[in-house]
């Protein structure tokens, strides 16, 4: 249920293999990579920065994530989310779930994700050619988070 | 035992308040709704921000929290814009 909040890279394969190193039981491996795009809202985004809260940031994420495990029957989780500067290409976050089946695997990192979004202390600044812009949440994340609290399958 | 509460500005509201944090005399306590009501009554972006209708958090202690939390010496009280990671 490892959580990491970091300025460096990460590597995917070499996390994903440590994910699921020395258990036997792991059948499936769900992962979701998060990186930064060139364009938002029809502009040219040249790099951002991402700010957080130190201390609550990590506290969300494992709360996000103990709620994953107690949601669907998964062995274990990883959450690794960059801050400071990034550019277009770079890798932002690395959300992984194992699971004896795909299905659980899969639902519980898009949980995760969704969650994410809604909930861990993140704020994007956008480089444009216009200038620096916070970028604003969207109606559609909420949206996509609030679809797990109606209990029922999606 | 401290007889002030911090107060933590994250991203867009750390830049508008021109602070990242503060530390405010508290005499017994207060609510979350009371504490935004003393800033507002400071005006300048204070009372534009947190206007009612604006779009802001408060954390407590760094867990989310509704109008009604209440808050006491030694809290550690973020106001913060919706999050945008991922």
């Amino acid at each position: 249920m490892a959580v990491r909040v970091q300025t460096a890279d990460f590597d995917v394969g070499a996390e994903l293999a440590a994910l699921r190193s020395g258990n036997p039981a792991v059948g499936a491996v769900a992962s979701f990579i998060g990186c930064v795009r060139d364009m938002n809202e029809g502009d040219r985004v040249g790099g951002m920065f991402l700010e957080h809260y130190p201390g609550m940031t990590e506290r969300e994420l494992e709360k996000i994530a103990a709620e994953a495990k107690a949601r669907w029957d998964i062995f274990d989780t990883l959450i690794i989310h960059r801050v400071g500067e990034l550019k277009p290409l770079d890798q932002i976050v690395l959300v992984a779930v194992t699971s004896a089946h795909r299905g659980e695997a899969l639902a519980a990192c898009e949980f995760i994700m969704d969650y994410l979004k809604t909930r861990a202390p993140f704020w994007k600044r956008e480089s444009t050619p216009e200038g620096e812009r916070w970028v604003d949440a969207r109606v559609s994340d909420d949206a996509a988070a609030a679809r797990w609290d109606a209990g029922a399958a999606r | 035992m401290s007889s002030h509460i911090t107060l933590v500005y994250l991203a867009r509201l750390r830049e508008r308040f021109g602070a990242a944090r503060e530390t405010l005399p508290l005499a017994g306590e207060t609510t979350v709704a009371g504490l935004l009501e003393t800033l507002r009554a400071r005006g300048g972006e204070f009372a534009v921000e947190l206007a009612a209708g604006r779009a802001f958090r408060v954390a407590v202690n760094q867990e989310v929290a509704g109008p009604e939390q209440r808050i006491v010496a030694g809290d550690e009280v973020a106001i913060f814009p919706p999050v945008t990671g991922g």
